[in-house]
């Protein structure tokens, strides 16, 4: 990345006033929507820092993957079950709310006096790799064959769970005898019921 | 610019994501917590690889196989809510005590 230091520092800092306030918006905004369109711009935002960082190749992905297939698959899954409910008020769920809050504040101070105490071996002499893509090929089809193998069959998995789990179950090939005159063709199989769980 | 800022917005990321895991009552919003949580690691990996490693590139390896498995999981995890709340008639959280004794 050949900008000039300042750029990138104001650059960074508006990728991370996007990514914090948006991702604060996906928690606590109460229409879900919102929520969804704004995880769309937490994707995007962290998309920009992986280009602060020269990881070209992996923005490009993130913005294709997240945003164009995980983002859209989410709008879709809200879209299938938009029911307006009420939820019933759960005795003490404030309480859990403030312990949540608290928690996750103690982690994060935890984890920012961890990182700023560590020494970390930073190593900014060696010089970039001239084809990034060429490195990342290389890796995947030599040391990291197997779980790119593995990465492919896990997709297929995931792909025909998906469907199996999703679709709606139909009865095949039960005619019903209908007495009288002939009825009009339906042309659409009978789902079968399910019996709700208790 | 250094190391620690990329951490420090990781682990914000990730502690927001945590709260949104916690707290939040639709399921469909509890699977999008996850997606922070995994962008978050994503963006430890690739701070590691841009400040540490700038030769072999192996936190971005990483990450393309961390996004690959958010795929899936997306994809499975949408899949068993709109499976639940065909059976349930809800996505509320409080409500799904199946694995409950």
């Amino acid at each position: 990345m050949n900008l000039g230091e300042g750029v990138q520092f104001v650059s960074f800092i508006v990728l991370t006033v996007m990514i914090i306030g948006a991702a604060l918006g996906v928690v606590l905004f109460e229409k879900i929507v919102y929520s969804a369109f704004l995880l769309g711009a937490v994707f995007m935002s962290i998309a920009g820092l992986y280009v602060l960082q020269n990881a070209d190749f992996v923005a490009a992905a993130q913005i294709l993957i997240y945003v164009g297939a995980v983002n859209v698959l989410i709008l879709f899954a809200i879209m299938l079950v938009n029911k307006k409910e009420d939820y019933a008020p759960v005795a003490g769920r404030w309480i859990r709310k403030a312990a949540a809050a608290f928690v996750s504040t103690g982690l994060f101070a935890l984890l920012t006096t961890m990182l700023l105490r560590t020494n970390w071996k930073i190593n900014l002499s060696a010089p970039l790799p001239s084809s990034p893509i060429e490195v990342m090929g290389e890796h995947f089809f030599s040391d990291f064959l197997l779980p790119f193998e593995l990465a492919s069959v896990l997709l297929l998995m995931a792909l025909i769970g998906a469907v199996v789990l999703a679709r709606k179950e139909t009865i095949m090939g039960e005619e019903t005898a209908i007495v009288g005159e002939t009825p009009a063709p339906v042309l659409e199989l009978p789902e079968r019921p399910r019996e709700p769980v208790a | 610019m250094p190391l620690e800022f990329f951490l420090i917005v990781a682990a914000a990321l990730f502690c927001i994501g945590i709260y949104g895991l916690v707290t939040s009552r639709n399921a469909v919003r509890v699977l999008m917590s996850i997606e922070l949580l995994l962008n978050a690691v994503n963006l430890n990996l690739i701070a590691f690889s841009n400040f540490l490693d700038r030769q072999a590139l192996n936190g971005q390896v990483f990450t393309v196989f961390v996004i690959t498995v958010a795929a899936a999981e997306a994809a499975v995890g949408l899949a068993i809510i709109l499976s639940i709340y065909r059976n349930r008639d809800t996505v509320d959280m409080e409500q799904f005590n199946l694995l409950k004794w």
